[in-house]
């Protein structure tokens, strides 16, 4: 394919993506969305997600703290490690890491899903049985995702703050009550905030994304899997490159 | 009339595969497209349901328009239509009930026990009483079949459109899906428009034939007729007959 060729996909895709964002929001509007759908989409992202949530927000609390510690070990400064874990973890790495697993673990199974039911035309289907498809498969996700990536990432920085907290009394020997105060007065309510603001975005991203690439998945066994993986690879970015911006914004904004 | 096709045309890349089709269809007419494989008869078909729009030319259905018209009025045009595909696509997700119920418990005006009672009738008329609680993965090509005809007929709709109804099943299930279609007919009056390439089941289920043929309809005539034409394209479509391979050709 020529760069010419891959940038009008490019485009044609973020066209698309716009398209249906804004038939999710007409749907949300004019639809009552299905809530059982929408409870046992929550239950599948949540539950699905648990385990490398689990272990991506505990180590990389861990690992944070570890490398903290030998970071101000050298200038006496022990007591500022959980301080630094907290404020990462809650604005930065606790959305962002907790993100990418679930655009990993639940944005493939979706695209896979929605791209299977292309080629078996059962979206086609659907479509005569006067059921829109945005209605009946892309708002539950959209909603589930909205609403169960907030709680995975409090669970992922809890869970990420408290792993560090036990690193740094048990292995490090770091004094507790007063890392711990440290911890508390160098974190800001805007952090956690802010991080849980991005979980939204980020939710969405990964809704939209994955079941824009299922919709528009080519016919085939092969058009699933490439679908698969631009599911997972698109929202991985969107990911990465909004942060960024959402953290320049949120910061102007609430600080 | 029922179905209105004006002129209709599309391409895929530089592939013209409908070429100007106009074709009409009265209320109550049962219709069997046929056309060599890869012709654009499914294609077809799914521009009269809407699935599908084409690159010029106007579908008018019941006398409303509805080329260009938006995917959410179009639900509603679509009220009107049932349709048999040619896998049958039914929802892996759902059994056998949900899949049959699917569009009466999406509306939410039927109560739960009308829905399972005609559930149960629809059912039974395709020859499955008692296979409610199955999944689709379950069943086998034909009872697929028969599930998703059920599907297509549970709510009474004025036209019933099938996607090779017969492709991909032995003999036998092939004419008991035929007959199935026959008797959708007369039970319940509709319209039905099939496309196919089993020229034996174009018979059964239709009293008038549209010949498909480089994207154009090439001819427009009852089954007898067809089947007695010394027309060269219609003579080898039907009777099976490969074009002449020549000397120099490698096969």
């Amino acid at each position: 394919m020529t760069s010419l060729a891959k940038a009008r996909d490019w485009f044609a895709g973020l066209g698309r993506g716009t398209l249906l964002c804004r038939e999710i929001v007409v749907s949300l509007a004019t639809v009552k969305p299905v809530w059982r759908d929408v409870v046992y989409q929550m239950y599948f992202i949540g539950v699905k997600s648990q385990s490398v949530v689990v272990i991506t927000g505990m180590f990389t609390g861990m690992v944070l703290c570890a490398q903290s510690y030998f970071q101000f070990h050298r200038v006496k400064m022990d007591s500022a490690t959980l301080a630094v874990v907290s404020v990462a973890m809650c604005s930065e790495l606790g959305p962002v890491l907790t993100g990418l697993m679930v655009a990993g673990r639940v944005g493939a199974a979706v695209a896979a899903e929605i791209g299977t039911m292309r080629v078996t035309e059962q979206i086609d289907a659907l479509r005569t049985l006067a059921a829109h498809p945005v209605d009946y498969l892309v708002v539950p996700r959209f909603l589930a995702m909205f609403l169960t990536m907030p709680l995975l990432t409090v669970e992922s920085i809890s869970l990420g703050i408290g792993a560090a907290y036990l690193v740094a009394s048990f292995l490090l020997g770091i004094n507790q009550a007063d890392a711990w105060h440290q911890m508390i007065s160098h974190t800001d309510v805007i952090d956690p905030l802010t991080g849980i603001i991005k979980t939204f975005i980020f939710g969405g991203i990964i809704a939209v994304v994955a079941c824009d690439k299922g919709l528009s998945c080519p016919q085939g066994a092969e058009g699933v899997g490439h679908a698969t993986t631009e599911a997972v690879v698109y929202s991985s970015i969107a990911i990465l490159i909004s942060n960024f911006f959402l953290t320049m914004l949120l910061n102007t904004l609430l600080r | 009339m029922m179905i209105d096709v004006r002129n209709v045309q599309k391409s895929f890349g530089a592939l013209r595969v409908l070429d100007r089709v106009d074709f009409s269809v009265e209320k109550g007419q049962a219709v069997a497209i046929i056309g060599v494989s890869g012709g654009g008869k499914s294609i077809l078909l799914k521009h009269i349901i809407g699935l599908i729009a084409p690159d010029a030319g106007e579908i008018h259905i019941d006398g409303q328009k509805i080329t260009g018209m938006d995917e959410r009025r179009l639900l509603q045009v679509r009220r009107k239509f049932g349709m048999l595909f040619q896998a049958s696509a039914l929802f892996d997700s759902l059994n056998v009930e949900d899949n049959v119920g699917f569009l009466l418990r999406r509306e939410g005006r039927t109560p739960a026990a009308e829905i399972a009672r005609r559930v149960g009738e629809v059912l039974e008329l395709v020859g499955l009483e008692g296979t409610q609680k199955k999944m689709p993965a379950e069943l086998s090509g034909g009872m697929r079949k028969r599930v998703g005809l059920a599907r297509a007929v549970i709510y009474r709709p004025e036209i019933v459109l099938y996607d090779e109804p017969t492709t991909g099943l032995d003999p036998i299930a092939a004419d008991s899906i035929d007959q199935l279609i026959s008797r959708v007919v007369d039970t319940f009056q509709v319209t039905s428009i099939a496309v196919t390439h089993d020229m034996r089941s174009a018979r059964r289920i239709s009293r008038r034939i549209l010949m498909l043929h480089q994207g154009r309809i090439y001819a427009d005539q009852t089954p007898d007729e067809i089947f007695k034409s010394t027309d060269p394209i219609i003579y080898r479509f039907v009777n099976g007959i490969a074009e002449p391979i020549g000397k120099n050709t490698f096969v």
